[in-house]
């Protein structure tokens, strides 16, 4: 399946780019996190501490748990801080 | 309800006295307001980035999570994002209720779950050198005292 995968603040910053397409067959979201880290040494670096990665589908705050069935939208960030 | 999420700034007093000629029946009205502190070494300006769409969302939900636990009559979340300057607003919210702990209670409320559930980040940049703002533990156990048993 295909998703849009968007990255904000040190996310973006480490992967190096603020969204992309990715053709994924991916259960769960720790899967596609696997799935990138394989692809590129910059995905390593950005999850390389998994405590602080949030991760939203469709606009929604999910769980690394979470599967990855029917989402189109996938976001990894930090911790938010706003206010 | 109001709900607005902007790149420019606003008038919080305007915003307070159009958000108050709109009550009809409150005696009560919270508002609080957040600006850009200064860091150690000076702060030349901090950057705000969002999750456009869900940021939203997100307010929203937080917004009817409070009207569903508190008698409110109505509730205003401003936020802005983009580049600030010190001392400048970065957010406001107010609160209208029939009583004033509805009011207070419902804005420590808001004010706990945006600063942690809305899909905002800060980026300090000083004249020395760039942060991007952790969010700290503090902020995680703020939201345990609304956790109901």
């Amino acid at each position: 399946m295909r998703v849009q995968v968007l990255y904000f603040s040190w996310v973006r910053e480490k992967v190096g780019l603020p969204k992309e397409t990715i053709d994924t067959e991916a259960k769960t979201v720790a899967d596609l996190i696997l799935e990138l880290c394989l692809k590129d040494e910059r995905y390593k670096l950005a999850f390389s501490s998994l405590d602080v990665i949030r991760v939203a589908l469709d606009q929604e705050l999910a769980d690394l748990s979470s599967p990855m069935e029917a989402v189109k939208e996938v976001a990894f960030f930090p911790p938010m801080t706003g206010g | 309800m109001k709900i607005v999420v902007q790149l420019e700034a606003f008038n919080p007093g305007e915003q307070l006295d159009n958000f108050r000629d709109q009550l009809k029946s409150s005696g009560a009205l919270v508002s609080f307001s957040g600006m850009v502190r200064d860091i150690p070494g000076g702060l030349a300006k901090i950057k705000i980035e969002h999750y456009p769409g869900m940021t939203e969302k997100a307010i929203n939900k937080i917004c009817n999570e409070a009207c569903l636990r508190w008698e409110l009559e109505d509730i205003m979340v401003i936020h802005r994002f983009g580049n600030l300057k010190k001392g400048e607003l970065i957010m406001m919210i107010a609160t209208a209720a029939n009583h004033r702990t509805n009011a207070f209670e419902a804005a420590e409320f808001l004010m706990d779950y945006l600063k942690s559930r809305a899909p905002f980040w800060k980026k300090e940049i000083g004249f020395e050198k760039a942060n991007w703002v952790s969010s700290k533990d503090a902020d995680e156990k703020a939201l345990n005292r609304w956790k109901t048993p």
